[in-house]
């Protein structure tokens, strides 16, 4: 009896658009399925992460419960992937780099068309935005980066037949692109 | 090459070698334009045949009698061997690839210039990933003000071809480098600092040998499907330079 490879996803500062990208593989999904099974991911309702071979995770870091999430990831996967542009360096949403945190949510709570009772949210529930967008790498170690806004889904097909056949990851041109 | 044509401009032919490859060579040719001359490509960006070589990208280097050397300024010589495209060498280019994206804020995603961009086809051609460094995240004011033409300083990669085209080619003086170290940047020779106020024109050379999405032609943006841009379904080792498809588009 072999053990299927346990593989964890996550959305950070994400769209899901990689997500979806992943799910592109479309019939394949049901060979890989017979090859590995989900932990957490927002494909399951399995809330808290166990110990996986393989994480793979979509969107940069944006606030401090991505940076517990991540931090997260890194302890329990073997394997940790940066999925898609915003993972690899922020994204589109990195562009709020170029303003300051106030400035962001003054225009969207305060200034913004049509607000009523204008104030920047504080409840404690609510995870604290951070100054900046921030790459994955520059706060855990990633052991695979995956470019592309989204990775298409030969890529991830590639990555993941490669990876599991314990072949070295090597991608076609047409693979590799970040827009 | 054309040997014809290469005689009767009276340049003495020699020979040299790439990768094992021998290749003819002129009097006083580099060995950039040797090769580029025999089709035979390497990784650069700030060369553009055109103009004066410059020296800044360094993604031409390759290596010969032990040393590395910019093949952009480097005369070609008889009998020399060089390397280009080894594992080393390749490997120093993705390098150097990764320090210009995280210098600047290369958001290929939201860039009118992906698919047509030659730090992007070079970076594709050089098997680079993802910037593996820590991101600058540059704040530099991006300058709409002229009606034709826009600059988005955070995409400069200080190749100073729009300066060497400004000069040589349009007999202008629109640009300049101004700066010292990792401060240095691109500053437009008018009056205000604004490109509005500047002579350049969208007609001039100037306007279009920008190999990244820093200096663009305003309203021409997103206009070729995707599938269609000159780096999508070719290397830029077939493809060629981006500056030749600005012309031909």
């Amino acid at each position: 009896m072999s053990q299927r490879i346990r593989i964890a996803t996550t959305s950070l500062a994400g769209c899901f658009g990689c997500h979806m990208s992943f799910l592109d593989i479309d019939e394949r999904l049901i060979e890989l399925s017979e090859k590995i099974e989900f932990d957490r991911t927002p494909l399951t309702d399995i809330k808290t992460l166990g110990h996986c071979d393989i994480g793979l995770i979509e969107g940069g870091m944006g606030n401090t419960e991505n940076y517990e999430l991540l931090r997260e990831f890194r302890e329990k996967c073997d394997i940790l992937v940066s999925m898609g542009a915003c993972a690899i360096n922020g994204g589109i949403p990195a562009m709020r780099n170029s303003f300051t945190l106030k400035e962001c949510l003054e225009t969207a709570y305060v200034e913004g068309v049509g607000v009523t009772d204008p104030q920047i949210p504080g409840d404690p529930e609510i995870p604290l935005l951070l100054n900046k967008i921030h790459p994955l790498h520059e706060v855990v170690k990633i052991d695979y980066f995956l470019p592309g806004c989204p990775p298409p889904a030969e890529m991830f097909w590639t990555f993941l037949d490669q990876l599991l056949n314990g072949q070295p990851i090597e991608f076609t041109y047409s693979q590799i692109h970040y827009d | 090459m054309n040997l014809k044509a290469a005689t009767r401009l009276g340049g003495r032919i020699g020979h040299f070698s790439i990768d094992g490859v021998r290749l003819p060579f002129r009097e006083g040719q580099t060995i950039m334009a040797a090769a580029m001359e025999a089709g035979v490509y390497i990784p650069h960006l700030c060369y553009n045949p055109e103009f004066t070589p410059h020296g800044s990208c360094r993604l031409c280097v390759v290596r010969s009698n032990g040393r590395h050397l910019a093949a952009c300024t480097t005369p070609a010589a008889e009998g020399l061997e060089v390397e280009s495209y080894t594992d080393e060498l390749q490997e120093q280019r993705r390098e150097l690839l990764q320090m210009l994206f995280v210098e600047g804020n290369h958001v290929c995603p939201a860039c009118e210039k992906s698919g047509a961009c030659q730090l992007q086809a070079v970076a594709y051609y050089c098997g680079m990933l993802a910037p593996e460094l820590t991101y600058f995240y540059p704040q530099r004011t991006v300058d709409a003000s002229h009606p034709d033409i826009a600059i988005d300083y955070n995409r400069c990669i200080l190749c100073e071809l729009c300066v060497r085209a400004s000069r040589e080619a349009d007999g202008k003086n629109v640009f300049s480098i101004a700066g010292r170290g990792i401060h240095a940047h691109l500053q437009i020779n008018s009056s205000t600092g604004k490109l509005k106020d500047s002579d350049l024109e969208v007609t001039d050379k100037a306007a279009h040998v920008c190999p990244t999405g820093a200096i663009l032609p305003r309203n021409l943006g997103y206009n070729i499907p995707m599938g269609k841009r000159p780096y999508d379904q070719k290397p830029i080792s077939l493809v060629g330079d981006v500056a030749d498809h600005e012309e031909s588009s």
